[in-house]
């Protein structure tokens, strides 16, 4: 792993010897903590495993895991991602595989570690080595901006941007934009829109947050109970074929893996009432 | 009664709230977050100011603030004497004295005979008060009185 060190200069590099990279490493980053990150990248992976993808998440929030919970995968976790690192075990061994399908795995955080444990140049290695035998490799990055933000993004090919409608959440998701390097082009992932706050004009719309932040939208996930009940459970919502959000999210993973999916909608369209309120209102 | 039904209606736009103040926060922290654009700028304004006055440039002070309603520059620029070779000073404003004249001249679009009406290049600079994101307030170059070419668009 350590003749790696030298030789990944950019993502694209792969070191001489080393097996041609099959997979994509994608940061699912925001910047604020709380808007859904680990949820988009248990659901997304979930989703992109279903499809017959091989998937490997990694859970980068060393000190914070949360990944493995909210897969319901907490009780199977026996080693994490420093003890890779550090060479204490294979990664074969690391890498926990999802009760529900075979494509999915987890490499766990540590939690009794630190961000700074991790080390830059093997975190990028390791992603290299993973994407030799996964089509997509889910790094579910830690909030902030610092040294674990650092060492997420560090082996990703591509960058997945949560957001939620919030100025604190768009004003973190812009920052983080800046921060990544200028030649990647992130994609967008609206999460918690409220469809009815939309409507009243409470609540910053898509296109709102999309006219200041300006990424290819990559799918919009509303708010609902059901995510809430999924999380209790540890049962991630794109598995489940009725929910209308396992939908969503199983479109993300369609348009992630290339497949010309149309354009995510949430329906904000008014009721009869709505529409009753909006031509008063509008009149005022 | 009316009135009261539509008090009820009436949305309380509170996402345009948001989305401007999302716009001014992120406008400050971009210059914030810019610091080889303001240096370019503050050359830039100081060569402008040089060619009038000769400036103290190491004792100038340029800045931005986030104010209620808009982002703006605030240049402290001490000015030590007047160039004895600057350039002319641009020609002056002259009111048109007649309401008629004055009503057809703002009728023809203004924007249209501006290139013709520009003075040459290096005559008529100005400080421009600082972008402030909002839209610019439009600068009306009126006609001097002498000029005839204004009733000519309405001619043709």
């Amino acid at each position: 792993m350590r003749a790696f060190e030298t030789a990944i200069e950019t993502d694209a590099a792969v070191a001489p010897g080393a097996a041609v990279r099959r997979g994509r490493a994608i940061v699912i980053t925001s910047g604020k903590g709380g808007v859904g990150k680990t949820t988009t990248t248990a659901n997304v992976g979930a989703a992109l495993a279903a499809r017959g993808k091989r998937v490997a998440l990694v859970d980068a929030d060393v000190g914070l895991r949360n990944l493995d919970v909210v897969l319901g995968l907490e009780s199977r976790v026996r080693h994490h991602l420093l003890d890779v690192l550090e060479e204490k075990v294979d990664l074969e061994t690391a890498l926990v595989r999802d009760k529900r399908n075979e494509n999915l795995y987890l490499l766990a955080a540590a939690q009794s570690r630190e961000k700074e444990d991790v080390d830059t140049a093997q975190m990028k290695a390791l992603m290299a080595q993973l994407c030799e035998t996964f089509d997509f490799v889910l790094i579910d990055c830690p909030a902030g901006i610092e040294m674990g933000f650092k060492n997420a993004v560090a082996g990703a090919h591509h960058a997945i941007i949560v957001c939620t409608p919030e100025v604190s959440a768009v004003r973190d998701a812009d920052r983080v934009v800046g921060l990544l390097p200028s030649d990647w082009r992130p994609e967008l992932i609206v999460n918690r829109l409220r469809p009815e706050l939309v409507r009243k004009s409470k609540m910053l719309s898509v296109a709102d947050v999309n006219d200041i932040l300006r990424l290819p939208l990559l799918g919009v996930i509303a708010d609902e109970p059901g995510l809430i009940v999924a999380t209790n459970k540890g049962e991630p919502l794109a598995y489940d074929a009725a929910s209308t959000t396992g939908a969503a999210y199983r479109a993300i993973a369609a348009r992630l893996d290339g497949e010309d999916v149309s354009a995510p909608t949430v329906n904000t369209e008014a009721g009869l009432f709505g529409k009753i309120g909006a031509w008063l209102g509008g009149r005022a | 009664m009316v009135e009261f039904f539509r008090s009820l209606f009436r949305p309380e736009r509170s996402s345009t709230t948001a989305k401007e103040r999302l716009r001014l926060v992120l406008l400050s922290d971009h210059l914030s977050l810019a610091p080889d654009v303001i240096e370019a700028l503050k050359a830039d304004l100081f060569a402008v100011i040089s060619r009038y006055v000769e400036i103290d440039a190491s004792n100038a002070d340029v800045s931005f603030e986030h104010r209620e309603h808009d982002v703006a520059m605030t240049a402290n620029i001490p000015i030590l004497q007047l160039r004895p070779d600057r350039p002319p000073p641009p020609p002056p404003i002259v009111r048109e004295p007649d309401p008629v004249t004055e009503a057809v001249a703002q009728s023809v679009a203004v924007d249209a005979l501006e290139p013709e009406a520009m003075p040459p290049a290096g005559s008529g600079e100005t400080v421009r008060p600082p972008a402030n994101g909002s839209t610019p307030r439009r600068r009306r170059r009126r006609k001097p009185a002498q000029a005839p070419q204004v009733s000519q668009p309405q001619v043709s």
